[in-house]
């Protein structure tokens, strides 16, 4: 692993003015730098451990609203009864990812900042093929090679890798906000525009740009509405039962009356660099009974927009009944 | 907004670190550089070569050790923070006169291994699995373990043993 310069920070406020000076990363569980460190992804000269910030590890109820501190890890989250009263789509994809000894380590911070799995991506240096990510202008090797798990939504020909993190499907189905602050002050993101799929970075100026955090900018942590009174899933589908990666996941939450769905929320994960929140079809979704085939339909228009690579069309079919089944686990009709 | 009033509590990069942690019930001072991950220097430094070095990349387990009771990679755990921890190896879950932890005689009754590299990290983890309370059926045991990689494939050896463990644990 490189070298490099370390410091333990004590509060936000100086971390913020330590990483706008630039040339240092955060590290909170690790789990993503020491491997980006490891691989040459990351050539930071230092880092920041902000692990001893006690304001951002806590997981507070502030009557219908829950905030979850940054350093919360996913094992934290998973067991924390609010959470699973009211938000069990995010408890049940923290459970659902990685490891119980990684997830005592990872933070929900760090989880929505992990890159890509992409094989091409995540080689040690010097890479033996091009990699835009990992040098720009140097051409993606998995769009004319390996590319059945890549993107399906959102994608260029400089880039088709997906977003892996499971918990940012579940915040973006469950409208979960991101609190952010740094030299220009502190602010909110929506989880649905925190992450940008290729296509809205190049739009944004910078095709590299994979969220919408700024230089010197910290998450603080997660602010997001509980919602006792709705059935909620998470599904990954995988090709282990555990300790896997999804090739597709699905969240929903679901308010039903009688069988019927009266509000509908559903999230796409593994699909887009970003979990891609089926926004459009949810209003549709109302008033149809939970019921495979009177989803499926309105689903599949949903799925109609997919643009899948040559070899990973079946992600398309995979998540249209993945995005079924959790809307049907979430009404109790699964 | 808060950055002026903060240059007083700006750190200060290092590249040697002091540190103390617990390491199997002693006290153990070091200077280490940042980038010494908990498993390099429980191995190399303090002579602990019990927890494995396998991916070195958080996905086969064998590093894994109780960081404050909580089971975590050694690999992917900077020696810096296990500073003012409680680490517990392998080596130091067996009782001082030798007798060996529920878990350990467990492993050996059940056979659960072949080659052993995983082991230690397996029977860490399991230690933690059993605390937990995540060892009450073959199914949670297999999810909640799932984060050790066996690739001579014991896992139904590995399975029982620590549902027996946990029998006696709890018994």
């Amino acid at each position: 692993m490189k070298d490099f310069g370390y410091a333990r920070s004590i509060d936000v406020a100086s971390t913020v003015t330590a990483l706008s000076r630039g040339g240092a990363a955060v590290i909170a569980g690790g789990t993503e730098l020491l491997n980006w460190f490891r691989l040459g992804i990351s050539d930071d000269d230092s880092v920041i451990d902000i692990g001893d910030i006690g304001e951002l590890r806590g997981i507070s109820q502030y009557g219908d609203e829950l905030f979850i501190g940054a350093l919360a890890t996913l094992n934290d989250v998973e067991s924390h009864p609010a959470v699973n009263s009211g938000a069990a789509a995010l408890a049940s994809a923290c459970r659902q990812a990685a490891s119980a000894q990684l997830r005592n380590r990872a933070t929900l911070g760090g989880n929505v900042l992990q890159r890509s799995r992409c094989p091409y991506f995540r080689a040690e240096q010097p890479l033996p093929w091009g990699c835009n990510k990992r040098s720009a202008g140097s051409g993606c090797s998995s769009l004319a090679g390996q590319h059945e798990r890549q993107a399906i939504f959102g994608w260029t020909e400089d880039c088709v890798a997906v977003q892996p993190s499971d918990p940012a499907v579940a915040l973006a189905a469950l409208d979960a906000r991101v609190d952010v602050t740094g030299p220009a002050g502190g602010r909110s993101i929506p989880m649905t525009d925190f992450h940008l799929t290729q296509q809205e970075a190049v739009g944004s100026g910078n095709p590299q740009r994979e969220n919408r955090l700024e230089p010197g900018e910290l998450i603080i942590g997660y602010r997001l509405a509980l919602r006792p009174g709705q059935g909620q899933a998470y599904v990954k589908v995988r090709e282990r039962a555990s300790y896997e990666y999804a090739i597709v996941s699905a969240a929903a939450t679901v308010r039903s009356e009688g069988g019927v769905i009266r509000e509908a929320r559903v999230a796409l994960g593994s699909v887009a660099q970003k979990p891609w929140r089926l926004g459009d079809i949810e209003p549709e979704l109302v008033g149809l009974a939970l019921d495979r085939d009177a989803l499926m339909p309105v689903i599949d228009r949903a799925m109609s927009a997919a643009r899948p690579l040559p070899n990973n069309g079946f992600k398309t079919v995979l998540a249209g009944r993945a995005a079924a089944r959790a809307l049907l686990l979430a009404g109790g009709a699964a | 907004m808060l950055a002026e009033d903060s240059v007083d509590t700006v750190p200060e990069f290092r590249r040697r670190m002091a540190i103390r942690v617990h390491v199997n019930g002693s006290a153990v001072e070091a200077e280490v550089t940042p980038r010494s991950t908990l498993l390099d220097w429980l191995r190399e430094s303090v002579g602990l070569t019990g927890a494995k070095k396998g991916c070195n990349e958080g996905a086969c387990g064998t590093c894994t050790v109780l960081v404050d009771g909580r089971r975590m990679n050694g690999c992917l755990t900077l020696a810096v923070q296990g500073d003012g921890r409680e680490v517990l190896t392998v080596e130091g879950l067996a009782d001082p006169d030798g007798d060996l932890h529920p878990v350990q005689r467990a492993f050996v009754e059940q056979d659960a291994f072949q080659c052993g590299y995983c082991t230690p990290g397996q029977i860490m983890s399991a230690v933690a699995c059993i605390s937990e309370g995540h060892a009450g059926d073959e199914g949670t045991v297999r999810e909640w373990m799932s984060g050790n990689i066996c690739r001579c494939s014991s896992y139904p050896q590995i399975t029982a043993a620590v549902l027996a463990a946990a029998d006696e644990i709890q018994r």
